[in-house]
């Protein structure tokens, strides 16, 4: 790219970006409202999922904070807003425990469908793929900005039971049978509202299938697109297979407590609501995971792959097995299909069929220890950079592999037995969820943000925030395996009517302490972001050298993306070749300079994959 | 950003519009699988109730449906044919005709539901239907509904959803059938055809929906 025509635009638009969010500008023709809020631009709809996923992070991480003061405090009033909550919720200050299970209900809900999935596949996927493949803007862009626009009426809705007098949706995200079906108003509103958010996925996932095929810029194979766009590709073949089972999953569930019919109600159950019977609740729970086990793959597959491609970046190094990584997404994401069945072990399916899941489940084992072992290899003898998005990307590693490991605990039936529904599998979906994705998108956001907003994120904040992060992350997760093993309950109101959890009480006061200030340290996070919109300092095209078409286009990049035509020539991680004069090759450079004055470096040399 | 092609030709050489519908009838096959296979897992546990309640459809008015919705398929390839070609009064003809067709058949389907719904079960009906179990009062609609038995929870389920999927196709053919008699007329083939793909799928949907519910009694 011409340098000065780059910096040029680059100055003008990001004048402008600074008032961004608040105010309209004139710069083009299209009004405050086409601009800002109905947007069909990329950028902007990413802008969107990361605000809105970051505010219901903030309320998921609250439901979170209260469940961890009813665990370590049980019949104490919550400090300072006790008071303030609605009487549904408390009496006197103290929980109840109607408000608990809403509580539990809401705080998994939340992150999952309104925090990690439009935060991992919304946000990055609108704003990564036209860039990445060196397009305008996706396929259709109206359709973009629909499946945006579905999500908070949809998130209103989930949450709608707040409304009703019974209160919120209370049978678990996992929102299982019976006990859902005879559960009030709220749970009606969660099912429509979990459907819409589906709906909203399912249109975001055939659009992103949709532009990275059809909309590559000329030289960009599908073997030369970066590790990130390749997972949002499996991703997106994901969300489209899987999510509209969970759809008619909660469709016959809608059914079954709306008009009465008795899909997953059993013969002569006795409930305050007449069924015929004659249904299978087991069935609701087959269908379910069948969408819920790939939902899991749908939050990580794509922090592992910006992780890839962060690491790549701060290691100047290629990424160690290009390929293999790219096959073992695609291996991960055909496991995913077919190992539903782990999570029902207890059910009360036929124990054959769970030796068959227990079998394809550890076979997953392989495809995440080749990516594991690519990422180290990546790393390996390279010029390591610590930046926040590199530590954050690091982090992702470590705790995956925590994860992953307590992953293989629970896949094997007989451990499973004596685990299930306890604190284990608690800890366990937080190493791989929080410590998995959410540093993985936090990597993401630290690397990517020069480019979103123009603006360099504080560097010196950024690393405060991993590092509390990490800390408090570990201190809060880490002892809910010992509390899972010493057998207590996931779902529990007041552990210690038992007397063997009664030991355990220092430790959840312990966990709740840990977790609190994890939550504070997230609140770094965000005065980073508000303070760099504001006040930071304008960014470079590339701040990072990386290879990657984004980091070719203005920044913040204009509407329509690029300045000129983008064309391919090599792979998007050709770092610290042998002979060239840089230490990085950016996808739109066909001749590489060479060290020697006037030579061109012999591409032959150093092809990668 | 005039004189950039950054917006170029697909690379499939398939249009986005159709590509992506491709992409979501992937994802509306298996909204429909989630279905058919609770059916199938649910029948075999039911075989009785669901052979006892599948006597009490009726196979004529479907049938009269299988064909109405089969003939709005072929005239749906025809409109878009003669799109096509640019002929835009048969275009109008044959997109009149397809909505005429998806009206009868939704007309017909209102005549079976209400049917039903004015249906009430008598001490035999309810012996086979419900195994003996009375009427839930509390129902929310009357007559044989969702709550009547698990089979017929499915048949409004099924049917329903289908039902639904043939008004979210109309509407965008209203729209297209008015629109050619503007000013401007209209004159975009690939949305038609990315329609008609839409359609198909409607239709074949049915023609799984035909046999399971209405003819195949299951063995005793």
């Amino acid at each position: 790219m011409s340098a000065s025509s780059a910096v040029a635009h680059n100055h003008h638009d990001a004048d402008s970006h600074g008032h961004e969010h608040h105010h309209g500008h004139d710069h083009h023709e299209l009004s405050f409202i086409q601009k800002y809020i109905f947007s069909t631009d990329h950028k902007v709809i990413a802008r969107q999922f990361m605000f809105s996923a970051l505010f219901f992070l903030f309320i998921g991480g609250f439901f979170a904070l209260l469940i961890r003061w009813q665990l370590a405090y049980p019949g104490k009033a919550i400090p300072i807003i006790g008071n303030l909550l609605p009487s549904t919720w408390v009496t006197d200050g103290i929980i109840q425990a109607s408000f608990y299970t809403q509580l539990l209900t809401m705080h998994g809900s939340v992150m999952i469908f309104l925090v990690i999935i439009p935060l991992a596949v919304g946000m990055f996927g609108n704003f990564c793929i036209p860039l990445m493949l060196g397009t305008d803007d996706m396929a259709l862009p109206k359709l973009n900005m629909f499946s945006f626009w579905l999500m908070p009426p949809a998130a209103m809705i989930t949450m709608g039971g707040f409304w009703f007098p019974d209160g919120m949706a209370a049978a678990g995200w996992t929102s299982y049978p019976p006990l859902a079906v005879i559960n009030g108003p709220g749970q009606t509103c969660w099912l429509i509202g979990v459907f819409l958010i589906g709906f909203s996925s399912i249109m975001g996932g055939v659009n992103y299938i949709t532009t990275i095929l059809n909309k590559r810029t000329p030289g960009m194979t599908l073997f030369r697109m970066p590790l990130t766009v390749w997972a949002l590709f499996i991703t997106a073949m994901l969300i489209v297979l899987g999510t509209p089972v969970l759809a008619a999953a909660l469709s016959m569930q809608f059914f079954d407590q709306f008009l009465g019919s008795s899909f997953f109600i059993p013969d002569n159950l006795v409930t305050t609501k007449k069924f015929v019977g004659g249904g299978q609740a087991v069935l609701f729970q087959h269908l379910f995971w069948f969408y819920s086990h790939p939902a899991v793959y749908i939050m990580i597959l794509t922090p592992m792959g910006i992780v890839s491609d962060v690491l790549a970046t701060f290691a100047r190094k290629p990424l160690y097995g290009y390929k293999a990584m790219i096959f073992a997404l695609m291996a991960i994401a055909f496991l995913g299909f077919i190992v539903w069945g782990h999570h029902m072990f207890q059910s009360g399916m036929n124990p054959l069929l769970g030796t068959t899941f227990m079998l394809s489940t550890i076979v997953i084992a392989v495809p995440s220890a080749i990516k594991i072992f690519n990422w180290l290899g990546t790393i390996w003898r390279g010029n390591i950079h610590f930046t926040a998005a590199s530590m954050n990307a690091l982090a992702f590693i470590a705790t995956f592999i925590v994860g992953g490991l307590s992953g293989v605990f629970m896949a094997s039936a007989p451990i499973d037995i004596y685990i299930h529904d306890t604190y284990f599998i608690v800890a366990h979906i937080h190493y791989v969820l929080f410590g998995g994705a959410l540093f993985g998108i936090f990597a993401g956001i630290y690397y990517w943000f020069p480019k979103m907003f123009g603006k360099m994120l504080n560097e010196n904040l950024g690393r405060k925030h991993f590092y509390w992060s990490f800390i408090f992350f570990n201190l809060t997760f880490f002892p809910m395996h010992i509390l899972g093993v010493g057998g207590h309950m996931r779902r529990i109101y007041d552990p210690y009517i038992y007397d063997f959890l009664k030991p355990f009480q220092p430790m959840n006061e312990f966990i709740t302490i840990a977790a609190g200030l994890l939550g504070f340290s997230q609140l770094i996070l965000v005065v980073n972001i508000l303070w760099t919109i504001k006040f930071g300092k304008k960014a470079p095209d590339n701040p990072w050298n990386a290879n990657t078409l984004e980091w070719s286009a203005p920044t913040p990049p204009p509407h329509g993306n690029f300045t000129e035509d983008i064309r391919v020539y090599r792979g998007p991680y050709e770092y610290s070749m042998p002979g060239a004069k840089e230490d990085y090759a950016p996808q739109t450079k066909q001749d590489i300079p060479s060290e020697v004055e006037g030579e061109i470096v012999d591409e032959s040399m150093f092809k990668a994959h | 950003m005039s004189g950039l092609s950054l917006s170029h030709e697909p690379v499939t050489g398939v249009p986005h519009g159709k590509l992506a519908m491709w992409g979501f009838l992937a994802s509306e096959i298996m909204f429909f699988s989630g279905f058919f296979g609770a059916f199938i897992v649910l029948r075999n546990s039911n075989l009785d109730v669901f052979s006892a309640s599948a006597a009490e459809l009726n196979k004529w008015l479907a049938l009269v449906n299988t064909v109405v919705l089969i003939g709005s398929s072929l005239t749906m390839a025809l409109s878009i044919l003669q799109l096509q070609k640019g002929n835009v009064k048969l275009f109008r003809l044959f997109m009149g005709l397809t909505i005429l067709c998806g009206l009868i058949f939704l007309v017909v389907k209102t005549v079976e539901y209400s049917g039903k719904f004015h249906h009430v079960l008598d001490e035999h009906e309810i012996m086979h239907l419900r195994n003996g179990v009375p009427p839930n009062p509390d129902a929310l609609l009357p007559g044989i509904n969702p709550s009547t038995n698990v089979f017929f929870a499915f048949y409004f389920l099924m049917t329903g959803f289908h039902a639904i999927h043939v008004v979210a196709g109309l509407i965008p053919m209203v729209f297209m059938f008015f629109k050619s008699f503007t000013k401007g007329g209209y004159n975009h083939p690939v949305k038609v055809e990315a329609l008609g793909l839409y359609w198909h799928f409607v239709d074949l949907v049915w023609i799984f929906l035909f046999p399971i519910l209405y003819l195949i009694f299951p063995a005793h």
